[in-house]
């Protein structure tokens, strides 16, 4: 198969966020702004790469009636080693995306791929699978995380443009989010069924 | 290679041999991240001590643990002296009745208990609303100078001089009232240095 076209698949055709609507509890719980939203994005591209890397390798030694553990043991790994380094190196990242960086484990996203792409193929094609849906987890993010910034707090990646007036509040709060999400979706599908 | 099939003693042993490169690397991750992580947490409340304390050479005595009636952790105390005099003292304050559960506060009071700075050192406020705290009580609500002593030390709500967050009393009232037990805290201490 060609490399491009995994990375463009996870990216475009079956986008985590707009069209696979996968991981959608970080998704709607972190886009409180741009810079969240890119950084769990960003985390979570990180656990899918090495996640689906080891269970492409490991995906002829582990019995089939095992599999779904042994993913997870591999998947919450990964999340706890990334748990620790942000502590470690990007403590105010680390903070504002609180509870929701070890809910990684747990992000049907990343067990999905395990599940439909590394323990069907190749190791190098499961690296790609994983910056390609990495990309996209992260471009959908980071879009809704910009809009909900930009209409609900008046700033973009943390710089107002709005001066000292206050923006619309319900964009920064839970039904802002499932708001934007189901524009964002719309527009989406318009698009690609043109 | 081909699959290996679901016998007892394949399944027992691939996730053995899973489970155990796991810990290892876990172990290891620990191991190399355990005094960054530290560091870090120190750097943070060093830094927030610093910011709420006065500028000039002062220097820090011992923290002292200090229990409160009603309150199940302890506050800590960090007294700042200029050569032998006590110019104030940096707390570690907390509420549980944020919105969002517990807030931790580092707030600066100088010797007479006025107000010098705070810093929000933990919370899980809804963003937007309650999480403004951190600049709030310095510029619209601004608390600095005042003395959590004084009757009027409430939010306007509640018929005190203090201006809540829009929208976010709750909050405001926690916040409010982890400054107040960090005053208490404050004059708890001075009666234990007295005797």
């Amino acid at each position: 198969m060609n490399k491009i076209k995994i990375i463009l698949n996870g990216i475009v055709k079956e986008n985590p966020v707009f069209c696979l609507l996968l991981g959608m509890c970080p998704t709607l719980g972190t886009t409180t702004s741009a810079i969240n939203g890119m950084g769990m994005g960003l985390c979570t591209m990180f656990v899918l790469i090495c996640s689906n890397l080891v269970i492409s390798l490991l995906k002829n030694v582990v019995p089939d009636k095992v599999r779904i553990p042994a993913f997870i043991v591999v998947i919450a790994s990964f999340v706890t080693l990334l748990q620790l380094c942000m502590q470690a190196y990007l403590p105010s990242l680390y903070e504002s995306l609180g509870l929701f960086i070890p809910l990684i484990v747990v992000n049907c996203l990343i067990l999905g791929r395990a599940e439909a792409f590394a323990s069907r193929n190749t190791p190098l094609n499961s690296i790609f699978d994983g910056i390609g849906m990495g990309l996209g987890f992260t471009l959908g993010l980071t879009i809704l995380g910009l809009i909900r910034e930009m209409l609900g707090s008046g700033s973009v990646f943390g710089y107002k443009f709005i001066g000292d007036a206050d923006g619309i509040l319900v964009f920064v709060l839970a039904p802002g989010a499932f708001i934007v999400l189901g524009y964002l979706i719309a527009i989406v599908n318009r698009l690609k069924s043109k | 290679m081909a699959k290996l099939e679901s016998s007892l003693k394949n399944m027992l042993l691939s996730l053995t041999l899973i489970s155990l490169s796991a810990s290892a690397l876990l172990a290891g991750g620990y191991a190399l991240t355990k005094d960054p992580i530290d560091k870090a947490a120190q750097d943070k409340k060093d830094k927030a001590i610093k910011e709420v304390l006065p500028q000039g050479n002062i220097s820090l005595d011992k923290p002292v643990e200090i229990k409160l009636e009603g309150f199940a952790d302890a506050f800590i105390v960090y007294p700042a002296r200029e050569g032998e005099k006590l110019v104030g003292c940096a707390i570690e304050t907390y509420d549980n009745n944020g919105y969002g559960g517990k807030i931790k506060t580092m707030v600066g009071l100088d010797s007479q208990g006025n107000i010098i700075n705070y810093s929000i050192l933990e919370t899980n406020e809804t963003p937007g609303l309650g999480a403004k705290a951190s600049e709030w009580f310095k510029t619209k609500g601004d608390i600095r100078g005042k003395n959590p002593s004084q009757e009027s030390f409430k939010v306007s709500k509640d018929g005190g001089e203090i201006d809540a967050i829009t929208a976010s009393t709750i909050t405001s009232r926690a916040f409010i009232a982890s400054i107040k037990s960090a005053y208490k805290a404050f004059e708890k201490y001075q009666e234990q240095s007295k005797q």
